[in-house]
């Protein structure tokens, strides 16, 4: 579980995050959305410890951030995966060796060990044949299973994401919406996803948290958020066409 | 990291051999020739042809000369190999599983470099072979007035001098470039342009202290 305090950012003289607090909880798919320029990959990037905020706490299972040294912050961020927007897998290593670092740089284990250990999460995100391929080669769909595989190989207790499906065909950024849930589950973890994909909502959204203009305007699951009578965020849900109709038939077919 | 520092040494030292073994022995060559055509009193012994190409390649064109050279070749690409790692953010991606990014990138490179005297003494022995093939088959002097030009008044100090600038010209190669590229911040176009500020700011810096080590230790 991650608890958000009051957590201030600004650059220069711009107040990005005005005071956001929330609970990501343990298990569940946490989504941050908004629009572009809201302050979500500041807020995430806060999470990560990219940032450091101005005020506020961000407490990981009871560890305030801002109080650990430095060894135990790099304890703690070892117990973080992340799957970035672009992927960022390492250009100069092959698919095995991207999901391996993790592994080498962290733990003592034998080659053997970890290349099984390689081999089930490959396998866990349904990736195969592809150990010896460079990040070059693969296609958009493919470098994010390998990176939700760097993510998780190490056993983390935090899963984070940033745009985990942008770039993608609907049919895949499903895949991959599924396959985070799935692990989310699977392994207890507390994922924290940014988005403004509003299939990710539908789909995997057990709680929400609705950032506008560096604050949160709103939180709740993916089920109150198309009942809401909040004006921001119904802006936000109904941008789109289908989307305004699909609210049209949930009023004609409640009233 | 060992496995760091051996793919940096294959990347920035074995990586550049090539160019500094064509660059050294046409220079050497152009310095014997440019020497010797240069001297029109007869009372000048023809050693002077290897005695001033010895003096030249060792003090100035194997350690400053060759070092602008890595600095375009070897200090590019490192800023490039970061820059692109920090737009891409693979940079984001070390740090945030606990990994000192400026350590695990930076530091290889810094060790890989410590063996840059290697290739300037390449470039010195291949600057002065240059300068003799130049001399000898171009009927500037003879072979044995060459090599008598090369023993006359040796100082082992302009080696030492030559061997002290190269280490410190190591160290500037190794991370002038790098701060351009891991504090970069855009896109592919400011990879580009990160590239070329480090390759001014790394020649500048070179030439800077190459004045002020000159100073120092012959002064």
């Amino acid at each position: 579980m991650i608890v958000v305090e009051d957590l201030h950012k600004s650059f220069g003289n711009v107040e990005i995050l005005k005071g956001i607090s929330t609970v990501f909880d343990k298990g569940k798919t946490n989504l941050i959305i908004g629009q572009s320029g809201s302050g979500k990959t500041v807020f995430l990037k806060s999470l990560l410890g990219l940032h450091t905020p101005d005020q506020g706490k961000i407490i990981y299972d009871g560890k305030v951030y801002s109080e650990l040294n430095d060894d135990e912050k790099r304890n703690l961020r070892q117990e973080m995966g992340m799957v970035f927007q672009g992927s960022a897998l390492f250009d100069s290593m092959n698919v095995e060796e991207n999901v391996m670092f993790p592994l080498k740089m962290f733990t003592d284990k034998e080659y053997d060990e970890m290349k099984e250990r390689v081999d089930f999460v490959l396998k866990r995100v349904n990736l195969k044949n592809a150990h010896t391929k460079y990040p070059a080669e693969l296609s958009g769909g493919m470098q994010k299973r390998v990176a939700i595989a760097r993510a998780i190989v190490n056993n983390p207790k935090y899963l984070f994401c940033d745009e985990p499906n942008s770039g993608l065909d609907p049919k895949t950024a499903i895949l991959i919406d599924n396959l985070i849930q799935e692990i989310t589950k699977e392994y207890n973890i507390t994922t924290v996803i940014n988005t403004h994909d509003m299939n990710s909502v539908m789909e995997i959204g057990e709680k929400i948290i609705f950032l506008k203009d560096g604050h949160k305007e709103w939180e709740g699951t993916n089920n109150e958020i198309f009942k809401t009578n909040n004006e921001a965020v119904t802006n936000f849900v109904y941008s789109s066409d289908l989307f305004k109709k699909v609210r049209q038939m949930y009023i004609e077919e409640r009233d | 990291m060992k496995t760091l520092i051996l793919k940096e040494i294959d990347d920035l030292i074995y990586g550049s051999l090539g160019i500094i073994v064509f660059i050294s022995f046409f220079v050497g060559g152009v310095v014997a020739i440019q020497t010797a055509l240069n001297i029109d009193n007869p009372l000048i012994p023809k050693y002077l042809v290897g005695f001033a190409t010895r003096q030249s390649v060792i003090l100035e064109f194997a350690p400053t000369f060759t070092s602008i050279i890595m600095a375009g070749k070897v200090g590019s690409y490192i800023t490039s190999s970061i820059g692109t790692m920090r737009v891409t953010e693979q940079i984001d991606a070390l740090e945030v599983m606990g990994i000192n990014a400026l350590n695990y990138l930076v530091f290889p490179k810094i060790i890989a470099l410590m063996l840059y005297p290697f290739i300037i003494a390449i470039a010195m022995y291949l600057g002065i072979f240059g300068g003799w093939v130049a001399a000898v088959f171009g009927n500037y002097s003879t072979s044995a007035e060459f090599v008598q030009g090369i023993q006359v008044d040796f100082k082992d100090f302009h080696v030492i001098y030559a061997f002290t600038k190269t280490i410190i010209f190591a160290f500037i190669l190794a991370t002038i470039p790098a701060f351009y590229g891991f504090y970069m911040k855009g896109g592919a176009l400011e990879v580009g342009k990160a590239s070329t500020t480090s390759f001014v700011w790394t020649s500048v810096v070179i030439i800077i202290v190459n004045y002020i080590i000159t100073q120092m230790m012959l002064g």
